[in-house]
């Protein structure tokens, strides 16, 4: 195998994670509530801009980027109570456009808060990068790959489990069901929101020392994990993961073997593909109609 | 009686002309003129943009990409080739047309989230082409555009643009209006109403979906054509995802199945960040509230919205 | 000849078969009905019949054409009409473009002529607004003429789908369960319009769970259970046979 492809292949796990995480969060929300939340990326740039804020403070690197979770989680929470749950009963092209909203209402937030301009993170241990069967690999990049491998081990055991978590599930497959066993399925959608987003501010936190962080990095990054988690099946998370993984491996070969001036393409063209060809996704689950 | 209900066209597109021919009475400078210009071009593609969201019960997030296309279509067949203008129009609209077609067959078989995913996808393709391809198009810099020519003679500056734009959203508007009340448009309705009521009663609503996109797609092209050849200039900060998030929010805002509110819609939000220069950078903020807003508390738009609040007041 | 056939139609749901290796006939201007408890699979049929459902196996031949596996708009064109049990109605339009909207397949209207709005189709549509105005004063809607499909009570919505069925001027029209949740009164003025669309040629298959409605106004039952057939003939015929007795009518008195 050639240094250069180890080096594409270990930059796609990279991005790939990091997309991962993120389709996770689709995942989690939509298994609660057949909802597509389009603001899922704006969580990803909270968590990165917090932690910078946070850190630049003086605060140590650990704290800055749990107070930065924090508040990505306390956005997703306050998101689903103020925006969400009062239009829960409206039609699908309301609910996406409330979250379209959102995304705007946060971006726009972010450049009062913040501003325009792009921030780095401190790499959680230093820039020293490591040589692998030639390749150059950073150590942030392990810290991505480490902690995505750890987070997903743990909603594995939250969701399989823990009372809360096994409630989460059976909302997924049967909200009515759900309710009528006595779980709170509004509930439910509340902790999914603020779950999701601290997932994406993980990943926001993760990536900012690598690939930089601003305002607006939450468009891209949500896209491509929707396209993630529609590759690897809507609804399914060992799907998203899959998906997250294989997208950021095939947007890396494609840019450093075919054109980087159209990396940006291959996720929407993977979503296009998807929809078109297979629109239950790699691992999904179809579903039928009843008239 | 049964005459009665069909009134409410022909009085709405009156009132249009008559305000479109008096307004230049209040427009004192260039600079408002401009405005109203852009007004008018975001109104075209919002009609069209309500037909296949507020009418059909679609959805498109990549609306921007049509505009762009005609917009673009135009200023590299004029720039570049040399075309007369009107020809360039014509062959714009005619490629949108068949992409329209072309595309729109296997998206439309797609609903709801994946339908606005896969509109988002198109849309943004559009956009990365656009700007990747600067040989031809002049990369994220732009190009610029020769002026529109009519018979030879070139059309400029800012007084002649408003009748011209005045008049193409007179047309755009009393299509969408005789469209909605004919069989094709009651169908498309009843498609919106519930799907499976509308193919029993024979529409098909492959077919049907697909000629509104396509119709949808055509006005936003002719309007991104006329934009490229009023401004001189093309650049691709028109063909954003977020440009395709404010023409929806537009028509969602101004009133969903409604043609005037589609309308009242792009003016609101057209002359909002230019009145209010001052809070510019408070745009984004602005425009995600008003979308929230709207569908939480006036889900069927201001237009509407306002029309059931005097019903309920005169009974 | 008969108008409609179904040769060894069966339709499944994964494991369940919810009907199974179905035959029957229905003949031209009857009043064919089908009967069954719930869950015997009669909306399964109907939706079979109406395109909505794709068979798993077996045929069904309209006016001679093999119709299996056809999309509802096609069976609409071959004049297959139908209304439904749990209400399709156009909420979002008003209760006389409803029965418009019926009319479809027999308005001549292409796209250009949409949007330019020559005088032929200004006077198409006058036209096409009478016509469906006297189909809702026919089903008893007279009242309902310039309201708001929204406005409408459910009984009214029940017929308001069978008028924007006749408006299709169909030549077989399928009904599930159009006296479900109307009072007595109600019923018998249902009871009196389908013997009207009968009396004008309209071949009729009928999906109804009351009985007093199915005795009175059939030509021949079909009894469904665990969808398969279970008896077939007249009224009387069926009404006696002791199967039928013991699956369905000894249980439930209507």
């Amino acid at each position: 195998m050639s240094a250069l492809l180890v080096q594409y292949l270990v930059t796609g796990l990279t991005v790939g994670a990091v997309y991962a995480l993120v389709a996770l969060g689709f995942c989690i929300i939509y298994n609660a509530s057949q909802i597509i939340n389009f603001a899922q990326g704006e969580f990803v740039m909270i968590g990165g801009m917090a932690a910078v804020s946070f850190s630049d403070i003086g605060l140590p690197l650990p704290l800055a980027v749990a107070l930065a979770v924090a508040a990505a989680a306390l956005v997703g929470l306050a998101l689903e109570k103020l925006a969400v749950e009062p239009a829960r009963h409206a039609p699908v092209v309301m609910l996406i456009i409330i979250t379209i909203g959102a995304s705007i209402f946060l971006r726009g937030l972010a450049t009062l808060v913040w501003d325009k301009k792009l921030h780095t993170l401190p790499a959680f241990s230093g820039d020293a990068p490591i040589g692998f069967f030639g390749a150059v690999v950073l150590p942030q990049s392990l810290w991505v790959l480490g902690v995505t491998l750890a987070i997903v081990l743990l909603l594995a055991l939250f969701f399989g489990r823990t009372l809360l978590g096994k409630a989460m599930l059976a909302t997924s497959y049967n909200r009515l069901a759900a309710q009528l066993v006595g779980i709170d399925v509004r509930r439910m959608l509340f902790i999914s929101f603020g779950l999701s987003a601290a997932l994406g501010a993980i990943a926001g936190a993760l990536i900012a020392p690598i690939a930089l962080t601003s305002y607006d990095i939450g468009v891209m990054l949500g896209l491509k994990g929707f396209a993630a988690a529609m590759l690897g099946g809507m609804g399914s998370g060992t799907g998203a993961v899959l998906g997250g993984l294989v997208l950021g491996v095939a947007e890396t070969l494609g840019a450093g073997y075919v054109s980087s001036a159209y990396k940006d393409v291959i996720a929407f063209a993977v979503i296009l593909a998807v929809l078109f060809f297979m629109p239950s996704g790699l691992l999904g689950v179809r579903s039928s109609d009843r008239v | 009686m049964l005459e009665r209900l069909a009134a409410p066209r022909t009085g709405g597109l009156l009132a249009l002309a008559a305000f479109a021919a008096l307004l230049p009475l209040a427009l004192v400078n260039n600079y408002y003129y401009d405005v109203a210009i852009l007004v008018g071009l975001n109104a075209i593609v919002c009609v069209g943009l309500n037909l296949l969201i507020g009418y059909a019960g679609q959805i498109s997030l990549g609306h921007a990409g049509f505009f762009g296309l005609g917009a673009y279509g135009s200023a590299v067949l004029t720039a570049r080739y040399g075309w007369p203008p009107l020809a360039a129009l014509a062959a714009a609209t005619a490629g949108v047309t068949v992409t329209a077609f072309v595309l729109g067959r296997p998206i439309l078989r797609l609903r709801g989230h994946y339908l606005a995913m896969a509109t988002l996808g198109l849309g943004v393709i559009i956009s990365i082409v656009i700007a990747t391809e600067d040989r031809l198009t002049g990369g994220p810099d732009g190009m610029a555009v020769p002026p529109l020519a009519v018979l030879g003679a070139a059309v400029q500056g800012e007084r002649v643009w408003y009748w011209i734009v005045a008049a193409c959203l007179l047309a755009a508007v009393w299509i969408a209006l005789n469209l909605v009340d004919s069989p094709p448009g009651r169908a498309l309705r009843a498609l919106h109403g519930t799907e499976i009521g509308a193919e029993v009663v024979g529409i098909d609503s492959a077919r049907h979906k697909l000629t509104v996109f396509v119709v949808s797609a055509v006005f936003a092209s002719v309007a991104g054509s006329l934009s490229a050849h009023y401004s001189g200039f093309v650049t691709p900060s028109k063909v954003t995802f977020l440009h395709s998030i404010e023409l929806v929010t537009m028509v969602v805002f101004g009133g969903m199945a409604s043609t005037f509110g589609a309308v009242v819609g792009a003016a609101v939000l057209t002359m909002l960040p230019q009145l209010l220069t001052v809070l510019k950078d408070y745009e984004m903020l602005v425009f995600g509230a008003v979308l929230m807003g709207t569908m939480i508390f006036m889900p069927r738009g201001l237009v509407p919205s306002l029309a059931a609040l005097a019903a309920r007041v005169r009974a | 000849m008969s108008l409609l056939r179904a040769e060894s139609l069966s339709k499944r749901f994964g494991g369940l078969n919810a009907i199974a290796d179905l035959t029957f006939e229905v003949e031209r201007g009857a009043v064919h009905s089908v009967i069954g408890p719930n869950g015997a699979g009669k909306t399964t049929l109907l939706n079979l019949l109406s395109g909505v459902y794709a068979p798993s196996s077996g045929r069904i031949t309209f006016d001679g054409r093999d119709v299996t596996d056809r999309a509802p708009y096609q069976l609409a064109a071959r004049g297959i009409a139908r209304t439904f049990q749990n209400l399709q109605v156009f909420f979002n339009m008003s209760a006389l473009e409803n029965v418009m909207v019926g009319r479809h397949l027999h308005e001549r209207c292409g796209l250009a002529a949409a949007m330019l709005r020559p005088p032929r189709v200004a006077r198409a549509e006058r036209a096409c607004r009478e016509e469906s105005a006297e189909l809702m004063r026919r089903v008893g809607l007279g009242a309902y003429l310039s309201s708001r499909a929204s406005a409408l009570p459910y009984g009214a919505l029940k017929r308001l789908e069978i008028a924007r069925a006749l408006a299709a001027r169909p030549r077989m029209l399928l009904l599930d369960e159009p006296a479900a949740g109307l009072n007595p009164t109600e019923t018998l003025e249902i009871d009196e319009l389908i013997g009207g669309i009968a009396a004008d040629g309209v071949t009729v298959v009928l999906v109804e769970h009351n009985m007093r409605l199915v005795m009175g106004v059939s030509d021949r039952v079909l009894v469904l259970d665990f969808g398969q057939k279970l008896a077939e003939g007249t009224a009387e015929a069926v009404r006696g046979d002791p199967r039928v007795v013991e699956a369905y009518l000894g249980a439930t008195e209507h």
